[in-house]
């Protein structure tokens, strides 16, 4: 079923991209008769005939330019050989590929490329140059020309050195050698159309253009992004992958999906023996379409580095050093441990805490070890400190907790709505998709305190920015459902047939109050209420309208309600239901979605069926043999309260840094001491692992099988390519636990465990391995009414029935600025790094990103004494740290911003206990500072820096094996 | 350290929790309000929270908004520990 046998995937590339029409025409290619869309390109009919014309400078992701003249063809009745690349196929026209006029100006074609190329080229020898292949298919034999005479091969007098540019070798993921390029522009394409980066451009004319990154700058100083489009589009080994430079080209290769954010990219894992050569964007990927950011296709290296983990650990005290032992004496003793715990000090005194980066399958797995070994409901995920309020606040107003869309709806928007969220950086490949969107002339409205890259950038620009002071989501997004009401822009016949009529009067009239208006909120969010009409109008009518949002919105102390006033506005302007609309959460992690999914809340069993459903535990109960808690377990900030408290004392962690990304460190670290066993399910010694007892060394997404849920509920295969190097899955060190805890558990597959979630969840009662395999992936539900899945949600009517307005009034948060904090400070992510930075700071990532930078207006740098560079102390209520400054505009006067990719900066020592009023989601958004300068890093950080070292020793035992 | 934390007992922040809901709630339409706070409590409280709220309310519910104290006779109580 989940082919062990080797194979390397191939896809076919068309040429140029399908061309979208209702309209076919009918013609004959080499005597084969075609029928294709109207607009479709005479070279991608003939390959849909099954006839490959020659080609260099075209592919099916970007569109035909007609520079490289390979691919010429005759068409009875007209004039010369035009390039099938950039002639539409018409009805009627009988086309001709290989006459022997054609293959004669090929050879003559290619006879002069190959004049101008390096006879050593390593791409050519190591058959990744389709030179080599062209001038094979053309039937070129020798060259009359020779090597001598003007060329771009090596630096030469006559030239002035015009013609000759050095190997570029700045970008640490690929080299960039110009004497290889024949400048067909493939590569500056993919950047435009792909990327949207324009980081590159054709210089000079004639027979000295290049191609250059920037100002003719190396690649890594350039505005490149490094998201690899231009490598996999170049056909000449001019851009190449140092890694195949290294290691020649894969034998097989294996679909996956990235493991780094929600987008969830599909991947070709392209391999040699157990070794990763590259990781290629896999075109049939319904998330990303071919196209891929610097971390997954680059940033895969922290799989084999030094630092981790290979062997389980255990330690009596967290003062202790590490002791090697054994997994069966590793599974025994966090066996006894956590029998002795709930012994001494009850049922409810131990819990787990599932990843959302593991799988599907071993998040489900972990809920079960702690809902039927455990007895208790103790699960939570570190969703809840990201996206809890978006369950909360969809399935309240629409019936259920995920997103209504698919990518792909984006192409058929009008006007896009962005909020809190920051997708250049934080979601990559989706921004490409969105910012092609933007540049065919979509609307776009962002709402941010921070100018934000895609409020203006090559081609892209905002039709509305909203700086808000950060906590006024709220004030401002009702302020918008007031335009909308008050100047009658609502979708009176959506709302009637889909939502509750009543309770969108209710909401009409609470919206209208003099409060909301935006004249009101302009004072407290600091956005003029001209900018909020503006918005209001143009979302309410610029057509399909779809909101994207992401952790600028839920982590609030009102998030929920924020997700709620998002949900109120899609639905008073009928903008659900049907492509290019709706509400999208922009998920942090690769599986957040199904973390969520899986059962992982305290309250929830897989589905999102609560806890106290009666019928819902019990069809666990039969399944599984045991007596289910009936009442709802502790979150991750109850359990650290519970833990300081001294009721919960035994946690297990798989996959996750609590103590780095959880809101007041200090607070979490007297949580985590105050315990008695804490088991670290990781691939590196993480932070929180400062304060284990047991280190289970765990798996990357290389080395194992099993499915990740994308931000688009899409169900995607992870697939095992290389052999796990601590020797077991995630699953599999679950699935020993559990046994070594008396449980009867015998899964011998993760698709086993997925039949499981099949059998016992109705939104993913049809999902299997085997429909898996044949669709690719599918969006939940998936089921009998839906047997493969569903990309847009709530046609025709929502999950819940009618669609629930909810009042949003407007609380300040209590985190107020003041004479000693006047400054407010909000976090973010950086494209480069991810999250608490364990797998990208493992990688050359870091030389994009070595340090987190305080960003702070010069406005309130200057009044500090504050020069770009410097030291400069962040001191909240909760804490201090120290960090570098760098003084720019993209921040408001009153606000500075950072990022939380680094142990040494710790940002969240200054952040607060505030949390969501709904689900205890943390406030990470919203911390009032004070910013001073400083010398370097504070007493804290030292001391933090000795205690992480002290904490790490290891005294190394033979291995017994 | 010596930092003025927001909350100095996990009590502190349980009634802090308490009365951020009732703010939700307070602003909803109708008479649902304590209903509405009782249930969110049910939904999303484990048990030794709910029972730890009730210990706070026997002894007075001192800094617990009036709304919660409506509530508390909706809210289901604990089994004894």
């Amino acid at each position: 079923m989940c082919g062990t046998e080797n194979r390397f995937v191939e896809e076919i590339d068309y040429g140029t991209p399908a061309a979208r029409s209702d309209k076919t025409v009918t013609l004959t290619i080499d005597g084969r008769s075609v029928t294709v869309p109207e607009g479709t390109s005479i070279m991608r009919a003939a390959r849909e005939a099954g006839v490959v014309v020659p080609k260099l400078c075209a592919n099916d992701m970007v569109k035909s330019f007609g520079s490289c003249r390979l691919c010429l063809v005759e068409i009875e009745g007209r004039n010369g050989t035009p390039a099938s690349c950039t002639t539409p196929a018409a009805d009627g026209i009988s086309v001709s590929t290989g006459t022997e006029r054609l293959q004669s100006i090929r050879r003559g074609v290619m006879e002069l490329y190959m004049s101008d190329h390096p006879a050593d080229c390593a791409a050519c020898a190591a058959g990744d140059c389709e030179m080599a292949h062209m001038a094979e298919t053309v039937g070129l034999s020798g060259n009359r020309y020779g090597m001598e005479g003007a060329n771009h091969l090596a630096p030469s007098v006559d030239d002035h050195g015009i013609n000759f540019k050095e190997l570029d070798v700045s970008n640490p993921y690929f080299a960039y050698d110009p004497a290889k390029c024949i400048v067909c522009s493939l590569c500056v394409r993919a950047c435009e159309e792909q990327q949207g980066t324009f980081a590159l451009t054709v210089e000079g004319r004639g027979f000295e253009s290049r191609i250059t990154a920037g100002m003719d700058e190396p690649f890594l100083q350039s505005e490149c992004v490094s998201c690899g489009a231009c490598v996999q589009a170049c056909p000449t080994g001019a851009l190449q992958e140092k890694s195949v430079i290294e290691m020649g080209m894969p034998d097989h290769s294996e679909i996956t999906t990235c493991a780094y954010c929600g987008v969830g990219c599909s991947f070709k894992a392209e391999m040699k023996g157990e070794e990763v050569v590259r990781m290629v964007p896999y075109k049939d990927g319904k998330a990303n379409r071919g196209h891929s950011c610097v971390k997954g296709r680059f940033a895969y290296g922290y799989a084999t580095h030094k630092d981790r983990i290979l062997n389980p650990m255990i330690r009596e005290k967290i003062s202790d050093p590490w002791r090697e032992v054994t997994w069966e004496e590793a599974y025994s003793h966090v066996a006894s441990e956590f029998r002795r715990i709930q012994h001494q000090y009850g049922r409810g005194a131990v819990g787990g805490i599932t990843s959302s980066r593991c799988t599907n399958e071993e998040t489900y797995l972990v809920q079960k070890l702690v809902r039927q070994g455990f007895g208790n409901n103790n699960v939570d995920t570190c969703a809840r400190v990201c996206h809890s309020p978006t369950g909360y606040g969809l399935k309240t107003t629409f019936g259920t907790s995920a997103g209504t869309q698919d990518f792909d709806s984006v192409e058929q928007t009008d006007v896009v709505l962005v909020i809190g969220a920051n997708p250049t950086d934080g979601h990559p490949v989706f921004a490409s998709r969105l910012k092609k969107r933007l540049r065919e002339g979509a609307k776009l409205i962002v709402i941010d305190p921070r100018r934000i890259d895609l409020v203006r950038t090559p081609h892209v620009e905002a039709s509305y920015h909203l700086p808000l002071r950060p906590g006024t989501n709220v004030a401002v997004l009702t302020a918008l459902a007031h335009v909308i009401v008050s100047e009658g822009l609502f979708d009176e016949a959506f709302i009637r047939e889909r939502c509750d009529w009543d309770e969108f009067q209710d909401w009409a009239s609470f919206v209208l109050q003099p409060e909301n208006s935006p004249e009101a909120v302009e004072k407290a969010s600091g956005v003029s209420a001209e900018l909020i009409r503006g918005a209001a109008r143009l979302y309410a009518t610029g057509g399909n309208g779809a909101i994207y949002y992401g952790l600028g919105v839920t982590e609030h102390s009102q998030g929920s309600t924020t997700v709620m006033a998002i949900a109120n506005l899609a639905m008073a302007t009928g903008n659900l239901g049907r492509p290019g609309v709706g509400v999208n959460p922009l998920r942090g992690q690769n599986n957040v979605q199904g973390a969520c999914d899986m059962g992982s809340f305290p309250h929830e069993m897989p589905g999102y069926r609560h806890i106290s459903e009666d019928a819902t535990r019990a069809i666990y109960e039969s399944l599984w043999g045991v007596k289910l808690d009936n009442e709802p377990g502790l979150r991750i900030p109850n359990m650290l309260d519970a833990a300081v408290e001294g009721s919960f004392k035994a946690l297990y962690v798989q996959g996750e840094d609590i103590l780095q990304s959880d809101p007041n460190t200090h607070h979490v670290a007297a949580g985590l001491e105050a315990m008695e066993c804490v088991v670290v399910h990781d691939l590196f010694l993480n932070e929180t692992a400062n304060y284990a007892h047991v280190f289970l060394p765990g798996s990357t997404f290389l080395e194992k099988d099993g499915t990740f849920t994308n931000a688009e509920r899409r169900i995607n295969r992870v697939r095992k390519v290389m052999a796990p190097k601590n020797g077991y899955a995630d699953w599999e060190v679950t699935q020993e636990m559990a046994r070594a805890m008396g449980q009867d558990w015998t899964y011998a597959h993760p698709s086993e465990i997925m039949d499981e979630i099949a059998a016992t969840t109705p939104s993913f009662a049809g999902v299997t391995y085997d429909l898996l395999e044949r669709e690719g992936s599918v969006q939940w539900p998936c089921n009998e009414k839906a047997p493969t899945g569903t990309p847009v949600m709530h046609i025709g009517g929502f999950v819940r029935g009618k669609g629930k307005f909810v009042r949003t009034a407007y609380v300040a948060t209590d985190e107020k600025v003041g004479p000693r904090f006047p400054l407010l400070l909000t976090t973010g992510r950086i494209l480069s790094q991810y999250n608490v930075g364990a797998q990208t700071r493992r990688t050359d990532n870091v030389l994009w990103h070595d340090e987190d930078l305080l960003e702070i207006h010069p406005f309130d740098a200057e009044n500090r004494g504050i020069r770009d560079r410097d030291w400069v102390k962040l001191k909240s209520r909760s804490g201090e740290t120290s960090l570098r400054a760098r003084i720019t505009e993209r921040v408001a006067p009153g606000v500075v911003y950072t990022t939380f990719h680094h142990p040494a900066t710790q940002a969240n020592v200054v952040t607060t206990e505030y949390s969501d009023w709904a689900t205890n989601c943390p406030e990470y958004k919203v911390t009032a500072v004070e910013v001073s300068p400083s010398n370097g890093p504070t007493e804290w950080q030292e001391d933090y820096d000795a205690h992480a070292k002290k904490s790490r020793r290891i005294v190394h035992v033979e291995a017994a094996e | 350290m010596s930092h003025d934390k927001k909350f100095n007992t996990g009590e502190e922040h349980l009634i802090y929790m308490a009365n951020q809901i009732a703010t939700f709630f307070t602003s909803q339409p109708g008479n649902h309000a304590a209903k509405g706070v009782a249930d969110h409590i049910n939904s999303f409280w484990e048990p030794r929270m709910r029972r730890h709220l009730f210990e706070i309310i026997e002894r007075g519910g001192q800094g617990l908004s009036p709304l919660v104290l409506e509530a508390a006779e909706s809210i289901r109580r604990p089994k004894a520990a």
